[in-house]
């Protein structure tokens, strides 16, 4: 085998290993959306992220425009304090309402941000006034078991009285 | 009965001694190799030659084989992912499968099969026919001049090697699960983005490949290097190496994945 052919093959298959590693990053991968360029992070205090993760996606409208930087627990309140980092692209009013959602029934969580009506915008560090917390399913299925049975309970009661 | 409890542990005693100080041979050898790695960047068409047999000719095995992955992983998750009604998660199952495991692994086993038998062979080879003392003769080192070539090689191949198998098998679960079955294209990729993390999940399928790398390629080279100068001692040697790198491998992977889940 000829030297130059050698170098030849070898240089396309590093070129094809390195686009390989590429593709992998950007397509397959979250390389691109995880570099969000110039962003500003607002905290926002929650009593229940549920399985809220960090970097899972924050949106507005179902588009993505900031990612959750971190979570910690306050042991003063007992919240959870979560901070995400927002586009600075995408300026958001003060009374902006802080949402967990769950993508599809079982998917993953992701902060939704429903924009208020304030005038003055959200600056780097300031807080989420309103937030509400992630549904927990089994907290769900537990009211409305409770609410079935006190209505049938009532039915019951109800039942009793006709029959007197 | 006294003396034949005697010669069964004094066997057992044989291999474990032997074993032993064939594991710190090879741990003396790579430091060897670490060493006198500096003419394979000198001269760096050594390594290039060597890139070119162990990772270029590799290629048309690795691609197939993870093609073939690729496909089989899509019709088997698609089968169990539909009976939960969550047949978009498709992607995230062989884009994850790929990445993180399979990708890595196999890759290994296809390397140690294909090029790190060619590499014991060929060393054990040089050493039969006494091209190593040779060399030796002539005041070149033998480790400078063949073996650490193809360590950086088969080091600088496999994780090359390790990525092209995950995007091909990426690409032949794409092709089953969404012209054949039917998978939304859009839910396809975008759900894969959504869950497959570049530093999580890419950087430590490289990582893995890299340590599989210096594993798989560190086995041909020690047991073609010891290998007794006879026919029988190469085929000998060929055979250890797949089955060494294999295992190796194998443990790596459970030990590295454990670190990796964890943290």
């Amino acid at each position: 085998m000829e030297r130059t052919t050698i170098d030849l093959w070898v240089g396309v298959f590093v070129a094809a290993g390195a686009a390989a590693l590429f593709g992998l990053a950007l397509k397959v991968g979250n390389f691109n959306s995880a570099t969000l360029g110039e962003t500003y992070s607002v905290t926002g205090a929650f009593e229940n992220v549920g399985s809220l993760k960090p970097r899972a996606p924050v949106k507005s409208a179902g588009v993505v425009v900031g990612r959750v930087d971190n979570i910690k627990f306050d042991p003063e309140s007992y919240e959870a304090l979560v901070t995400v980092k927002v586009d600075k692209r995408y300026p958001f009013p003060k009374d902006t309402f802080a949402n967990i959602y769950t993508a599809g029934l079982l998917g993953e969580q992701y902060i939704g941000l429903e924009a208020g009506g304030d005038d003055k915008m959200l600056q780097d560090g300031d807080k989420f006034s309103k937030t509400q917390d992630a549904v927990v399913l089994e907290k769900m299925i537990g009211q409305f078991l409770y609410s079935k049975a006190s209505e049938s309970g009532d039915d019951k009661s109800n039942d009793i009285k006709e029959a007197e | 009965m006294f003396s034949a409890v005697a010669s069964v542990l004094s066997g057992i005693g044989h291999r474990v001694i032997d074993s032993l100080w064939r594991f710190g041979a090879s741990i003396r050898f790579f430091f060897y190799v670490l060493i006198y790695s500096g003419e394979s960047f000198r001269r760096l068409h050594l390594t290039i030659r060597e890139i070119y047999f162990t990772g270029v000719l590799s290629l048309i095995i690795i691609l197939v084989s993870a093609f073939f992955v690729g496909m089989v992983l899509a019709l088997q998750g698609y089968n169990t992912l539909q009976r939960y009604g969550s047949s978009e998660a498709i992607g995230v199952l062989v884009a994850l499968s790929l990445v993180r495991e399979l990708g890595p692994v196999v890759t290994a086993l296809l390397f140690a099969g294909r090029a790190g038998t060619a590499i014991t062979a060929e060393i054990g080879l040089m050493r039969a026919t006494e091209q190593l003392s040779a060399m030796e003769m002539m005041a070149v080192s033998p480790v400078a001049r063949v073996v650490a070539p193809r360590f950086w090689a088969g080091v600088f191949s496999m994780p090359l090697l390790a990525a092209l198998f995950s995007m091909v098998g990426v690409l032949g679960g794409y092709l089953v699960a969404v012209p054949l079955i039917g998978v939304d294209a859009g839910a396809f990729w975008s759900q894969m983005q959504a869950s497959v993390d570049f530093r999580e999940d890419i950087v430590n399928g490289v990582i893995k490949s890299v340590v599989f790398g210096v594993a798989c390629t560190m086995i041909a080279l020690f047991e073609g290097f010891d290998a007794p100068p006879t026919a029988e001692g190469v085929s000998r040697a060929t055979t250890r190496t797949v089955v060494n790198s294999s295992l190796a491998v194998l443990g790596l992977d459970f030990v590295m994945t454990s670190f990796m889940i964890v943290a």
